[in-house]
């Protein structure tokens, strides 16, 4: 049994993705049902699926003097700290509380493996990763954390959580932890995951990819789209943003089951949900929204599909965006956070695109169509390989 | 809070020289020490299991194994950070090696041991345990940021914790990326209070814009120096072995982390 947590203020957030730069367009392709995935145009070798991939990530040049980092994931980083003045807010929050008193947790499943994978692609004459990727700092997991510790001057603590795709999911519960020991009084959280031919042809050789675009939850789904996204958010206490959407809980679990699927009953997951409405001190009934992990692989969205029909009300709505973006991976939970949060601030939920036939395990909740109506509470559902789970619960401040 | 009290309730260790923290402490009193094997047991994994699993993973249940037993915890009770400065180099070599060349011949089973948690999905799959598990890295600070992580999630949550730090040698064209040459890994069992396996008291004190004293001094050919983990766990692992002392190791870049062990009344 989990104790309630003292809420903290999202007070600043952005996410960016296959459907655009920033929150704005990410508000406006969910209104307008427009989705962002394509057919495959990133792979080294073809790969007959559809992507969420990120315009303009190629030209995000990292500035002169990081450029030690360079690499497609941290480029993704950069352009994704520049939306909604997440740069300016999180440089203010270091100004106000000293840069060693605010953390930076950032979650990451790809990191720079693109730039390792391209450095096999073209080894030198001798076999060894050529010159101008013979920078051991990207080849690491630690390089997105590393990049924007160094880009924001931050000297705090500061963490990579690598749990696949439940990662950045996991980062908010790593922040509320240093704020309520009063290590930090700031966390910068996020996560960035880029697209790569590891991803690509790893969970094709799983037979998990589909040859169309994700259906979520339908009953003809065929696997995943694979994307990737960068999101950050800034946690503070809430007497620093009294007014500002609100962290109020978190769970995590671990399934015991099995390496790459998830728990046939849904167990770990509902234990990460269980532990998320304790720490918020919410009932089921006081949930909104969901915004699902529902990846349209067949066993994840029939697992979860359950879960959430004995569960919840029908008053409970709930939907998966990978529809949209594609599964980004280990930035999935900080950009399906997002979601969460607009779905809040703007009172609407997004309908799971490409679920026109629900699985026969999906109950009432399941909104297949935008429904605009108010939300104070909303949860967001994260998963990864491992059996790892992570489930958020958002809401506003009281009025 | 401006210092984090743990106690250490279990030890877990392995190198190419040293099979657990016994052998550790024969060695610091000037006993030899027989070498372990070179494939770490890692009982903790059924049987079948521990044939196929990859050496990160043997590595890193073998030292977790080693930590719980000592304990006399239940390990399905503990909260879990698996933290490695890289992960699994050897798949990340086989990964890169097998796109370059046929992508579409890459294993399913090496892909999803290639995730920075497959120690823990393997870890809480063996053990039952059904709490949270993280996988975490901090490059040359993995070891220092990954005791500050479970000494703040024990003190937060007021449970004990499972703290595992590994990394195994480098291979092929990226492991000349990471600089590691052998393989090392140690674990600790901390708890937020006192108890009867209580074998010492660290108190964990952040030392902020400490860049210049955190920056390694020139190589001295030590063993420890040839592993990322080996060498920022190793002042630790002396005093633990002695009970006794300080240290200071890096959590980030420029934050430094003050350890004072105590032994206990």
């Amino acid at each position: 049994m989990s104790v309630p947590i003292q809420p903290l203020a999202v007070s600043a957030f952005t996410a960016t993705s296959a459907l655009g730069h920033g929150l704005e367009s990410h508000l406006a392709a969910l209104a307008a049902s427009r989705g962002g995935l394509r057919p495959n145009d990133f792979s080294s070798a073809p790969l007959a699926c559809w992507i969420g991939r990120v315009d303009g990530v190629e030209e995000a040049q990292l500035p002169a003097a990081h450029a030690v980092w360079e690499c497609r994931n941290n480029r993704l980083a950069w352009l994704g700290l520049h939306q909604d003045h997440f740069l300016e807010r999180a440089l203010d929050a270091r100004q106000r509380y000293g840069a060693a008193r605010v953390a930076l947790v950032l979650a990451t499943s790809t990191a720079g493996m693109g730039a390792t994978e391209e450095a096999y692609r073209r080894l030198d004459a001798q076999g060894h990763i050529p010159a101008d990727l013979r920078r051991p700092l990207i080849h690491s997991p630690h390089s997105l954390a590393g990049f924007v510790a160094e880009a924001l001057g931050l000297e705090g603590p500061c963490l990579t959580v690598s749990t696949a795709c439940s990662s950045s999911a996991k980062v908010f519960a790593n922040a509320e932890r240093l704020i309520r020991l009063g290590l930090v009084d700031a966390v910068v959280v996020g996560g960035v995951d880029t697209l790569c031919d590891s991803v690509l042809f790893g969970f094709n050789a799983l037979e998990l990819v589909s040859p169309e675009p994700c259906r979520p939850f339908d009953q003809a789904r065929r696997g995943i789209s694979v994307g990737e996204a960068a999101g950050f958010a800034l946690l503070e206490r809430i007497d620093a943003a009294p007014r500002a959407l609100r962290l109020l809980g978190y769970g995590e679990s671990s399934d015991a089951h099995h390496m790459s699927t998830p728990h046939p009953e849904g167990l770990g997951a509902e234990l990460a949900l269980r532990d998320a409405l304790e720490r918020a001190g919410l009932r089921a009934d006081q949930v909104h929204y969901i915004n699902l992990h529902g990846t349209a692989s067949l066993k994840n969205d029939e697992v979860e599909a359950a879960l959430v029909a004995r569960t919840f009300p029908a008053s409970t709505r709930a939907s998966s965006t990978k529809g949209y973006t594609g599964h980004t991976l280990g930035a999935a939970g900080i950009l399906e956070a997002a979601f969460a949060l607009l779905a809040i601030q703007h009172g609407l939920v997004p309908g799971s695109l490409g679920c026109t036939t629900p699985d026969a395990a999906c109950g009432p909740q399941l909104a297949l169509e935008n429904e605009r109506r108010p939300v104070e509470v909303a949860l967001s559902n994260s998963f990864g390989f491992g059996g790892n789970n992570a489930c958020l619960a958002f809401g506003r401040a009281p009025a | 809070m401006n210092t984090l009290p743990v106690f250490v309730e279990g030890i877990g260790l392995w190198s190419t020289t040293l099979g657990d923290f016994a052998a550790l402490q024969a060695q610091e009193q000037g006993d030899a020490v027989t070498p372990p094997s070179a494939r770490p047991p890692a009982t903790f994994l059924p049987a079948n299991e521990r044939r196929r699993a990859p050496e990160s993973v043997l590595l890193a249940i073998e030292v977790a194994g080693q930590a719980v037993a000592m304990s006399e915890r239940s390990a399905s009770e503990l909260l879990c950070v698996f933290s490695s400065a890289y992960g699994d180099q050897l798949i990340s070599d086989y990964m890169c090696a097998t796109l370059a060349r046929a992508p579409a011949e890459l294993s399913p089973t090496r892909f999803h041991n290639s995730v920075h948690n497959a120690p823990a999905g393997y870890w809480t799959m063996a053990t039952g345990c059904h709490a949270a598990s993280s996988a975490i890295s901090a490059g040359p600070a993995s070891f220092g940021a990954g005791l500050l992580e479970a000494a703040s999630l024990s003190q937060a949550e007021q449970r004990p914790v499972l703290l595992v730090c590994s990394d195994i040698a480098g291979s092929g064209p990226v492991g000349e990326m990471s600089g590691s040459r052998s393989s090392f890994g140690c674990a600790l069992v901390l708890s937020p209070e006192q108890g009867l396996r209580s074998l010492g008291k660290l108190m964990l004190t952040l030392e902020p814009h400490a860049g210049l004293a955190l920056h390694p001094g020139p190589p001295s050919g030590a063993w420890y120096e040839s592993n990322p983990t080996a060498v920022s766990a190793w002042p630790l692992l002396q005093n633990l072995a002695c009970g006794e002392g300080h240290c200071t190791l890096a959590a980030a870049a420029t934050l430094a982390l003050r350890i004072t062990l105590e032994k206990v009344a």
